[in-house]
Formats: structure tokens, C-alpha cells, sequence
């Protein structure tokens, strides 16, 4: 079973949630953490990596002794990422989204396609977590090819856990899409429930099943509680706030290990998800 | 004209919170809210809406069964996987690089310009502000950024303002690059934690790369006084300015409850002095004093 962590608001405690329930849980796990921007999950985990590989995106090479310069390249490129001037082909690796559709209609055959890199995947495990996370490269503004490499990594078998980038836009349905449930976190707050409404819609679109945890459940006001109520969202645990977690958190700890009531309710939000998904965690 | 860029790298460290208060001190300021997959600014500015544009993103492939003959080409160069055995584009799936468009044997296929968002330009009880709303599970934020600044820009011109202050997005990525480049400055929110100073680290590589002077204030401070030194330190080492240090405040919570900005709800308190502090230091940076 795969279930992806996301919220649309950042910060509302996707990857404590993540790793919590990946130290939590009894069966074979594995984390990907899927937010290529800014991934945090391995300072928490803290695998020892095993496998760094650079992961790239194709882009086009003219061979300018084959171009009869037909412009064909260019007037097909929906991204401007190629431009035909004179007798030079200048192109923009930056803006290419590696569709190949110039290679496709070049008709001298002058264009190949050779690597661009995004960034790194990494692999490791830890106390039995099979970790995998993608670090785009900074400067670089293309992340979902890179999240679909880590996602690639995804178990047949076996739970998968991903932690998703926050947002509602094109790097968040990459971490979701396909996934068998959407474990969405959010906070009580205003500012919580109009980005958790925001998540709800990406995640209807998508047609998975989903449940809410509430982080920091005490802190703000009941609106979001009402809201899942009205759209029938189950709420599956609730983090009350408390410094003592905050502070763990702060220092890179996961506190379903040092207070072992959590490492039980992380199991059984696993197992109110089964019941959801009708799937075993362990399971395909 | 000057554009003071909020960014964190983490999200959830308090960008919003903290524009929102500087919006309340500052005069003579516009507001752009460059967050426009997750926009949250609105929620404490309630801004009043006076214009509204949409937003034309890229195409999307539409197959006509009518002209269709099942042919299989479209599937076959897809890239994407978003042409289903029913010859049904996916919507969400589709990159939109028209390549199965030109080559349709049979010129099946068309290829619509999308409307993937709305912006927005809104007054607010601190000035005038520029917004945008994305639509769910669409692409190009970072287009979207740009225009949203570019309207700022020209917004302020119009009206005679010297500041905008915009609010960014979490990341690294995409929008966050549309919302650095040609920024006067940028304040990096961060807060004392493992996670915190591993993306503020990325933050400041990525405004290093876009060449842009970078300021950092530390939120929560008092949540990790060790990490809040490890900040202090990494900050001195790059030479950066730390702008202020404010701490873990619970009236952040119930001024957001109440749709207030820190300072309306309790501006008198040791927080609210703090912020204007902080404003201050700000102001007194060497990237904002320039000329511009």
C-alpha cells in the first residue's frame, strides 16, 4: 500500500507524521520523501545513504552539420525552448520540458537528446525504514521529473510512505497521483483550513481515498474539525500542541520513539487507514 | 522602487504572519502575495477586490473521437502516459507540449488554451495589494509569479509607492525562482529547528545564485536557543545580516483566528515591539538603504 502524506499549507507537521509513522509501524516500510525542494525527512531518519545517483532530464543537442535550419524544432517547441537564428539553433535547456517533439519532427535527424541534470537521488536505510529522497538541484525549477525518480523506487509490495511537497500545484500531484491514500495534515488555524480546502480538491480530482490528522489540535479554533464533519473527512488522530514535542521535533527527534504511547496511536492510524483502503499495509 | 521579498525555504515558519505585521509599520507600501498555489495573506488582509483577470496558461490536448481513428500515434509519443487505451487525454497528466497535436495523422486533436488561475488586484486597510489564485493541480506558478509581480511593479508606479513587500513561496523551486529574480532584498524566515536551518541554508544558495542580498530573522527563537545560535553563526559566516530575533508567540495563532495582523491584535505587547524592531533592522540593511 502506498499512502502519501501532503497538506497544501507547509509546516503543519507532514514530515513528523511521515517519519513518526515509519518508525511506528511493525511491518517492512519505506519512506520516499518527495519534496525535492526542501527535504527534510533524512534529519530525522538519519539513514546511512548507500546509493547517490544524479538524476537527469533530457534535453535536445543540434547537430548543426546535419541542421538545414527548417526552423521545424522551434515552431513546434511549446516552451520557446529552442530558436532557429540564421545559421545558428540556440536552445534554452532551462525552459525545455523533455517532450521530445523536436527530435520527433526534425527531418534531417539532427537532433539527439543528451542529459540535463535536476539533482540527486539518494538511498539508504535505517533501523529497518528503507529511506529514498530526491534533492533538486538549487537554482534548478523543474522538480516532478525528479519526484517521479524517487517515486520510481516505490515497493510492489510492502508500505510506502511518501511525504509529499506542500501545495495544491504540479509537484504535489506527482507525489500523489496513483498513491491509495492521502493522509492529509493540517492545523487548526485559518490559515490551515484554506489551504486544507485547497488540498481536499486536488485530492477529490485525483480520486483517492483520504483522512485528515490534525497537528497542534488545540492551538487555534474547531473550523477545520466542522469543515471535515461536512465533507465526511474522517479525522484519524489529533497532535495536541506541546512544547516538549515541538522541541523534540526542533532537534531532529521523532517522538513516537521516546514516548511509546505514540508509536502505538501511529499503529493504529495505520490500521484505521486498512480499514479505509480495505488494503493491508504490507500488501500490493 | 523597492521589492523586500519574504521567503523561508520550510514553510510554516511564519512568512505570512510576519508580512502581515511589517504591512501594519510600514507606510507607503504595497502588498504582493507571490504564494499562488497556497496564498494565505488574503486571509489576514481580507482585501476588496477591484480587479479581476484571469490567467491563460498553456494548452491542453483534447481528442475528438469524431476525427480520431485509433490510430495509436498520439499514445505511442506521449511522454507523459496522459493518453489513456480510450484515447481520452488526462487532463492533470498532460505537460501540454503539444506534440501529439502535430502529429495527428488525422488532425484529431486540439489543443485549447487553459485559463489555470485568476489574479487579482485588491485594496486592503494597509494599501493596495496584487494576488493570484492558481488553480488546483495546475502548472505554471511560476509564470503566474511573475506576472504578479510585474503587476505590482506597475501598480506601484501608477500609484506612486516606493516598497512592495511580497510574501513567497515555500520551496526552492519553480515559483520561489520566479519570485527572487530582480528583488532588492530578500528576509529569510527562519525558525530554530534541524529542518528550518537545512532549508534556509537552500534558501540562501538559491538567492546567492540569483545574485540578490539576503537578510535573515529568526522566528520561534526561543523554541531552540541552541539552534537560534547555530542560525546566528551559519548567518555571520555568510556574511548576512540577522534582522531580528522573535519569539515562539502564541497571539500569532488568535490574531490569525481573529484575522488580524499580530500587531492590530496585541501591538503593545514585547512581540509587537520586537516586529517593529525588526522592521527597523530591516530598513537599516544596507541592501534597502541603496539607491534604487
Amino acid at each position: 500500500m502506498i499512502i502519501s502524506i501532503a497538506s497544501g499549507k507547509g509546516g503543519t507537521g507532514k514530515t513528523t507524521v511521515a517519519t513518526n509513522l515509519a518508525v511506528s509501524v511493525s511491518c517492512p516500510v519505506q519512506l520516499l520523501d518527495c519534496d525535492v525542494e526542501e527535504p527534510n525527512a533524512h534529519l530525522f531518519i538519519r539513514p546511512s545513504i548507500q546509493e547517490t545517483k544524479i538524476v537527469t532530464t533530457p534535453i535536445p543537442e543540434i547537430d548543426l552539420k546535419k541542421c538545414n535550419h527548417c526552423k521545424k524544432c522551434a515552431e513546434i517547441c511549446r516552451f520557446r525552448a529552442i530558436a532557429v537564428l540564421g545559421d545558428t539553433v540556440l536552445t534554452f535547456p532551462e525552459l525545455c520540458h523533455s517532450c521530445g517533439g523536436c527530435m520527433a519532427v526534425c527531418p534531417e535527424g539532427a537532433i539527439t537528446e543528451k542529459g540535463r541534470e535536476l539533482g540527486v537521488l539518494e538511498a539508504g536505510v535505517m533501523n529497518g525504514v528503507s529511506f529514498v529522497h530526491g534533492r533538486l538541484r538549487v537554482g534548478e525549477a523543474m522538480s516532478p521529473p525528479l519526484i517521479r525518480a524517487v517515486r520510481d523506487r516505490s515497493w510492489v509490495d510492502g508500505l510506502t510512505l511518501i511525504d509529499a511537497p506542500p501545495g495544491t500545484s504540479c509537484p504535489v500531484i506527482a507525489a500523489m497521483k496513483d498513491t491509495d491514500f492521502v493522509l492529509l495534515v493540517t492545523e487548526p488555524t485559518p490559515f490551515g483550513l484554506h489551504d486544507l480546502k485547497l488540498a481536499v480538491e486536488a485530492v477529490k480530482i485525483l480520486e483517492i481515498p483520504m483522512g485528515l490528522v490534525i497537528n497542534r489540535a488545540d492551538m487555534g479554533d474547531d473550523t477545520v474539525t466542522a469543515y471535515a464533519q461536512a465533507e465526511g473527512l474522517p479525522i484519524l488522530m489529533e497532535i495536541p500542541f506541546d512544547r516538549k514535542i515541538a522541541e523534540s521535533y526542533s532537534r531532529g527527534e521523532m517522538f513516537a520513539l521516546s514516548l511509546p504511547e505514540w508509536k502505538a496511536r501511529f499503529r493504529e492510524l495505520i490500521e484505521k487507514i486498512e480499514a479505509i483502503t480495505g488494503k493491508g499495509a504490507g500488501a500490493q | 522602487m523597492k521589492e523586500l521579498v519574504i521567503l523561508s525555504g520550510k514553510g510554516g515558519t511564519g512568512k505570512t504572519s510576519l508580512t502581515a505585521a511589517f504591512a501594519t509599520i510600514a507606510t507607503g507600501c504595497l502588498l504582493c502575495d507571490a504564494d499562488v498555489d497556497a496564498a494565505d495573506l488574503h486571509l489576514l488582509m481580507h482585501p476588496d477586490v477591484q480587479k479581476r483577470t484571469d490567467f491563460q496558461g498553456g494548452g491542453v490536448a483534447v481528442i475528438d473521437p469524431q476525427r480520431c481513428t485509433e490510430c495509436g500515434t498520439c499514445i505511442e509519443m506521449c511522454r507523459w502516459s496522459a493518453i489513456g487505451p480510450d484515447f481520452v487525454v488526462d487532463e492533470i497528466g498532460c505537460e501540454g507540449c503539444g506534440v501529439c497535436v502535430d502529429f495527428c495523422p488525422e488532425q484529431a486533436i486540439d489543443f485549447p488554451v487553459k485559463t489555470c488561475g485568476q489574479w487579482f488586484i485588491s485594496a486592503t486597510r494597509f494599501g493596495p495589494m496584487v494576488h493570484a489564485r492558481l488553480g488546483i493541480a495546475e502548472e505554471n506558478s511560476g509564470k503566474l509569479v511573475t506576472l504578479v509581480r510585474q503587476q505590482a511593479r506597475q501598480l506601484a508606479e501608477e500609484r506612486g509607492l516606493d516598497l512592495i513587500l511580497t510574501d513567497g513561496p515555500p520551496g526552492v523551486g519553480c515559483p520561489v525562482i520566479a519570485s527572487v529574480g530582480g528583488a532588492t532584498s530578500v528576509v529569510i524566515v527562519a525558525e530554530p529547528t534541524v529542518s528550518g536551518i537545512h532549508d534556509m541554508a537552500r534558501a540562501i544558495e538559491l538567492c546567492r545564485h540569483f545574485k540578490v542580498p539576503v537578510m535573515v530573522c529568526i522566528n520561534k527563537f526561543d523554541l531552540n536557543p541552541e539552534n537560534s545560535a547555530t542560525i546566528e553563526r551559519m548567518a555571520r559566516e555568510g556574511g548576512l545580516p540577522v534582522v531580528g530575533r522573535v519569539p515562539f508567540d502564541q497571539a500569532f495563532t488568535r490574531a490569525m483566528v481573529q484575522g488580524k495582523t499580530l500587531l492590530e491584535y496585541d501591538g503593545n505587547g514585547p512581540t509587537g515591539d520586537q516586529l517593529r524592531r525588526v522592521w527597523e533592522s530591516i530598513l537599516n540593511t544596507s541592501a534597502m538603504r541603496a539607491e534604487k
